[in-house]
């Protein structure tokens, strides 16, 4: 059995479980707690703490597993062991939180350090009414131009479904001009 | 218990605000990564303080302040120069070359402004001296230090910022492709050009700050500007030996890797 992986991270709250739930087959394996810092906690009730996992069987030889990682950055300890050997990652950005923009930033610069893989970012919750537009959320984050900032509602399948698919494409695309 | 530690987990502000609460007589040492300095307190205020071997005598103090001619500076060189501090203020306040306040004015500025070098100082040791009193030979202050821990704490909060934007220092920079971006016209401090001066693919920017002699927080704020006004990103370094990602693929066939990519992309179609 031959198996890949991908991982999903972004600042707390961005929406990462939800995303991975809304395509894994298997009831996504949390380490979910119930959040102490008030702060937090008027946000949500639970976090993430070391992963969040969900699989996806493609044939009877391979399986794509992906990781979420835990979003609050006292735990962020975990991520380098789970970039490990990843695929690709996607980062999650949560469209009506703008105070949470320079932590995505620097979530993804930290990813990017750790493995040269392709990446796309996500920017979730775009069915909310204020959510922020696509344009100036990549402003914000000071994304190039050619780096795949993608709209995503992570509690719908489809959304979900077009970001992995435009990430496998990256990694394609990347593979492919590595041959060149 | 000695008070001792790391500015790590115990930072220049946070002494300050501990000094200030306990109404703490003695001498803060610290070293840094490439300086040391020493801050006394007399009963919880700023009395004394000094960076490295920085010349912080009253006459250089004054000179530098442009309250002593060069040429008096030479003569008060030539001819006092076994006087103590006290003994040389008051000679000079005698002589009508400066008053009493301009003094204490000026003492209490340098006094601070070495405070406040040390709030970038965010790699170094620490011990607190109970015994060490302020020198007596030195013209002593009274300096609350609330506001400079207000200062402190915004120092803190921006070296936090700093740290979110530029996670890692080893990453390097590279001018950006923006087509009308003209270094030229574009105002640059004297540092910020010794900066871009260095922004090659090849540097880190560990490198850049060894080779400007600043610390973590200064390169960072400098790096921030230029990334801010969109003249500089941030890249993994050229030639850099990038640790091969680990079992990315089960397989090192190319053709291998294609078909298990494109397998992957059906699947999820199919979802």
């Amino acid at each position: 059995m031959q198996t890949v992986k991908m991982v999903v991270t972004g600042p707390f709250n961005a929406g990462k479980t939800e995303f991975i739930s809304a395509v894994s087959e298997i009831d996504v394996v949390s380490t979910e707690r119930k959040i102490s810092s008030m702060v937090e906690k008027s946000v949500k009730e639970a976090t993430t703490v070391a992963m969040d996992f969900g699989r996806i069987t493609v044939d009877e030889d391979l399986v794509l597993y992906l990781f979420g990682t835990p979003g609050q950055k006292r735990f962020d300890f975990m991520w380098e062991i789970l970039s490990e050997g990843m695929l690709g990652f996607i980062v999650m950005v949560d469209s009506t939180r703008p105070e949470t923009f320079r932590e995505a930033r620097s979530i993804l610069e930290t990813f990017r350090a750790y493995a040269p893989t392709p990446y796309v970012v996500a920017a979730n919750k775009q069915d909310m009414t204020d959510a922020w537009e696509i344009d100036d959320i990549r402003h914000a984050l000071r994304l190039d131009a050619k780096i795949k900032l993608l709209p995503c509602t992570a509690t719908q399948r489809e959304p979900v479904k077009s970001v992995l698919l435009e990430l496998l494409y990256s990694i394609l695309a990347e593979m492919e001009s590595g041959e060149k | 218990m000695a008070l001792r530690g790391n500015l790590r987990d115990f930072s220049i502000t946070q002494l300050l605000n501990l000094v200030n609460l306990a109404r703490k007589t003695g001498t803060l040492f610290v070293e840094g990564p490439s300086e040391t300095a020493q801050v006394s307190f007399r009963d919880g205020k700023l009395a004394y303080s000094q960076i490295g071997q920085e010349d912080s005598r009253l006459a250089t103090i004054l000179h530098k302040a442009n309250k002593l001619t060069a040429g008096q500076f030479k003569i008060i060189q030539q001819r006092a120069g076994n006087f103590s501090d006290k003994e040389l203020g008051l000679l000079l306040i005698n002589a009508g070359y400066v008053t009493q306040a301009d003094i204490l004015d000026n003492l209490q500025q340098y006094f601070t402004e070495v405070v406040r070098r040390l709030f970038t100082w965010v790699e170094g040791v620490f011990h607190f001296d109970i015994e060490t009193l302020p020198p007596a030979e030195r013209i002593n202050v009274r300096l609350d230090l609330e506001n400079l821990i207000i200062e402190g704490s915004r120092a803190l909060r921006e070296w936090e910022q700093l740290q979110d934007e530029i996670p890692s220092l080893d990453m390097a920079l590279k001018f950006a492709d923006r087509p009308g971006a003209n270094l030229r016209k574009v105002n640059l401090s004297v540092e910020e050009w010794r900066v871009v001066s260095y922004v090659n693919p090849r540097n880190t920017i560990h490198q850049i700050a060894s080779a400007t002699k600043m610390n973590d927080l200064e390169i960072r704020r400098i790096i921030y500007g230029l990334l801010q006004a969109g003249l500089v990103e941030i890249i993994r370094p050229a030639g850099a030996t990038r640790p091969p990602p680990v079992h990315v693929f089960p397989t090192e066939d190319k053709d291998e890797q294609k078909s298990l990519v494109n397998r992957l992309i059906n699947r999820i179609r199919s979802l």
